[in-house]
C-alpha cells in the first residue's frame, strides 16, 4: 500500500506541482494516475521514490512513513519502469536486469540467474541475453526495463508512461501482457499516463489530475465512464463513454445466440447459395475459425481469400458486450460472430439483441439494488 | 642519409626513444588522474562549468618553451630535470581532457543516469558504474589527441637539453647533418601512430557495446 498524505509540492519560482494530494494506492492493485500535461502526475510520481522531494506532507509505504528514509535503500525497494527504458548502453541485456538484484544484495550468480529468468518472462528470446541495448527495438528494450524493475522483487513499482514511447500495435501487445503479468505477481503499482484510454484499460483505479495538481477524481475505471464526478472528469474520459463502459459489462451468458450457416473457402457458389439464409454468408477455415463474409450472389467461381469482406469483428462468448456488440455493428450481415475460447464459431447476435440483453442487465441490477 | 650513423648511434637512440615514450606517456597518466575529477567538477557545477574550463583551457596557451623555462624555480629543480618536461605536459593533458571529461559525462543519455538514481544506486557508485564506462567513447577520443600531442610538444624540450628524440633535431641542425633530423622524425611519427593505436585499441576493448559504425 502507498499513501500519499495531504501531499503538496511547490517549486522555488512559486509554481504549485501538487496540491494537498491524499490518496491511498491499494497493496496487489495497480493505480493509474492521468491527466493533461502539467497536472502533476509525474511529479506525484517521482515523489514516491524521492526523485522529487515533497513541499510538505508524507508519503507511506504499507504504513512506513519515507521522509527522512535513506533515499538510495527507499529506491531499491521500488521498481522504477520509464518511457524510453533508460537502459545501460553498457551493459548487456542480461546485466542490464541483474542490476537491481545486485543492488539489493544478491550475487552476480544469483541475480544473473534471477535476471534470465526474467528475460523469458517478459516475452524475450533467452538469446538476447547477450546483445547490448541498441540492438533491441523500442518495444523490447521496453520489455528489458520492466524485467529490470522486478529482479529485485520489488513489493512496489512506479511506472512513468511505460508504453507510450512505442507504436500503437506493440503498446496495445504490452499492455496486454503486463496485465497478465500483474495478475500473476500482483505489486502494488502507481502508473503514469496521460492516455485515457491506457488508463482504463490497465487500472483497477483511477486518479484523474486536473491542471495545478488537483485529484479531479478518484475510482474505478467502470464508475469513471459511468459516473464522472464532474464536467473536467467528463470531458477528460471523452466521447463515447456509453459505448466505452459496455468494456466493463461482461457478455451476459443468457444472450440468445443463433446458429450461424458458413461454409468452408473452397466452397462452390451453388453450396454457398444452398446454406445460406440471406445475402451473406459467413466463410470459416477447416477449424470453424471465422475468416470473413462472403456476399453469395456475387460469387462466380470457388470462393477464394479474395472474396471475403473482412469488415466484421469477432467476440468472444466470454468477452464484453462492447466486443459482441462492436462484432454485430460491424458485420455486413449485421450479425456478430461469436466464437468459443479456442477461437471456433459458436453463433451470432444481432446488435437489437446485444442492446436488449443490456436493458434486462440494467433492469436487473436496478431491482437488486 | 648516413646509416652507418645510425648503426653507430643506436644504442643512443634507443635512449632517446624510452625517454621520449615515457615523458609522452606519464603526463597522459597523471594528466587523466587529475582531470577525471576536474572534469566531473565541471559536469556537476552547471554555473562554474565555464569557469572551470575556461581556466583549464587557458593554460593551453601559455607557449611551451616558457613553461620548460619557468618550472624550474617554481618547482625547485634544476632545469635539465625531466621533471619539468613531465610537469609542463601533464598541465596540457589536464588543459585538454577536463574538457573532454566533462563533455562525455554529458554525453550520458539523462534517462541512464535518471534510471540509474532512481534504482537507487548512489553518487559515486553511479559515477564508476554507469557514467564513465558509458563516456569512455568521448574520453577516449580527447586521450588520442592528448598523446599525439605531448609526442610532438616533449620534442621541443630538446630545446633545454632534456634528454628525448627532440636532440636529435638539435643535433642535426648543429652539425648540418639530415640523418639524425630524418630518423627523429620517423620515430616521432612512428611512436605517435603506435600510441594512438593503443588508445584506439584500449576503447575497443573497453566498449564492446557500442553500434559497430556502418560506413555507407
Amino acid at each position: 500500500m502507498i499513501t500519499f498524505e495531504n501531499i503538496t509540492k511547490v517549486y522555488p519560482d512559486g509554481t504549485t506541482a501538487v496540491d494537498d494530494l491524499s490518496l491511498v494506492a491499494p497493496s496487489g492493485k495497480l493505480t493509474v494516475l492521468v491527466g493533461p500535461s502539467g497536472c502533476g502526475k509525474t511529479t506525484s510520481l517521482r515523489m514516491v521514490n524521492r526523485l522529487i522531494r515533497p513541499t510538505s506532507g508524507d508519503i507511506l509505504l504499507d504504513g512506513e512513513s519515507t521522509n527522512g528514509m535513506d533515499e538510495a535503500l527507499l529506491r531499491r525497494r521500488i521498481g522504477y519502469v520509464i518511457q524510453h527504458a533508460g537502459l545501460f548502453p553498457h551493459r548487456t541485456i542480461l546485466d542490464n536486469v541483474a542490476a537491481t538484484a545486485r543492488l539489493t544484495g544478491k550475487s552476480k550468480r544469483e541475480a544473473r540467474l534471477i535476471a534470465g529468468e526474467l528475460i523469458e518472462r517478459v516475452g524475450l528470446p533467452s538469446t538476447f541475453a547477450t546483445r547490448y541495448p541498441w540492438q533491441l527495438s523500442g518495444g523490447q528494450q521496453q520489455r528489458v526495463g520492466v524485467a529490470r524493475a522486478l529482479a529485485s522483487d520489488p513489493d512496489f513499482m512506479l511506472m512513468d508512461e511505460p508504453f507510450s514511447a512505442v507504436d500503437p500495435v506493440v503498446r496495445g501487445q504490452l499492455q496486454e501482457e503486463f496485465l497478465r503479468l500483474q495478475r500473476e505477481i500482483g505489486k502494488t503499482i502507481i502508473m503514469v499516463t496521460h492516455d485515457i484510454d491506457e488508463a482504463l484499460k490497465l487500472g483497477d483505479q483511477v486518479a484523474v489530475m486536473r491542471t495545478g495538481g488537483h485529484l479531479a477524481q478518484l475510482a474505478t475505471p467502470e464508475e469513471l465512464l459511468t459516473a464522472p464526478a464532474d464536467d473536467f472528469v467528463a470531458d477528460f474520459v471523452g466521447r463515447d463513454r456509453g459505448y466505452r463502459s459496455l468494456g466493463f459489462v461482461t457478455a451476459a451468458p443468457d444472450l440468445a445466440v443463433r446458429p450461424e450457416p458458413a461454409v468452408e473457402l473452397g466452397s462452390t457458389p451453388e453450396a454457398a447459395r444452398a446454406a445460406s439464409t440471406d445475402d451473406w454468408l459467413l466463410v470459416v477455415d477447416g477449424h470453424r475459425h471465422p475468416l470473413g463474409w462472403v456476399e453469395q450472389r456475387a460469387l462466380t467461381g470457388p470462393i477464394t481469400i479474395g472474396d471475403l469482406n473482412l469488415s466484421g469483428t469477432v467476440a468472444s462468448r466470454t468477452g464484453t458486450m462492447r466486443q459482441v456488440l462492436d462484432a454485430s455493428l460491424s458485420a455486413p450481415s449485421r450479425r456478430g460472430v461469436l466464437v468459443d475460447a479456442d477461437g471456433a464459431l459458436i453463433g451470432s447476435v444481432t446488435a437489437a439483441e446485444v442492446v436488449g440483453s443490456l436493458d434486462e442487465i440494467r433492469s436487473a441490477k436496478g431491482a437488486a439494488s | 642519409m648516413n646509416f652507418d650513423w645510425i648503426g653507430r648511434e643506436s644504442d643512443t637512440i634507443v635512449v632517446l626513444l624510452l625517454w621520449h615514450i615515457a615523458l609522452s606517456v606519464i603526463p597522459v597518466v597523471i594528466g587523466l588522474a587529475i582531470a577525471l575529477p576536474l572534469g566531473w567538477a565541471a559536469h556537476r557545477s552547471g554555473i562554474f562549468k565555464s569557469a572551470i574550463l575556461g581556466t583549464t583551457g587557458l593554460l593551453y596557451t601559455v607557449p611551451s618553451l616558457a613553461l620548460f623555462v619557468l618550472l624550474p624555480p617554481i618547482l625547485g629543480t634544476k632545469i635539465l630535470d625531466p621533471a619539468n618536461v613531465v610537469v609542463a605536459l601533464t598541465v596540457y593533458t589536464v588543459a585538454l581532457l577536463v574538457r573532454t571529461v566533462s563533455d562525455g559525462l554529458d554525453s550520458v543519455p539523462v534517462e541512464t543516469v535518471q534510471a540509474a538514481t532512481a534504482m537507487g544506486y548512489r553518487g559515486f557508485q553511479r559515477l564508476v558504474s554507469v557514467e564513465l564506462p558509458v563516456a569512455v567513447p568521448v574520453i577516449s577520443a580527447g586521450l588520442r589527441v592528448a598523446v599525439v600531442s605531448n609526442v610532438s610538444v616533449v620534442s621541443i624540450a630538446a630545446l633545454i637539453g632534456t634528454q628525448q628524440l627532440g636532440l636529435l633535431f638539435t643535433q642535426g641542425a648543429q652539425l648540418q647533418f639530415l640523418t639524425p633530423i630524418i630518423v627523429g622524425i620517423v620515430l616521432c611519427l612512428v611512436l605517435a601512430i603506435v600510441l594512438d593505436g593503443l588508445v584506439v585499441l584500449l576503447n575497443k576493448r573497453l566498449t564492446p557495446w557500442v553500434p559497430k559504425v556502418v560506413h555507407a
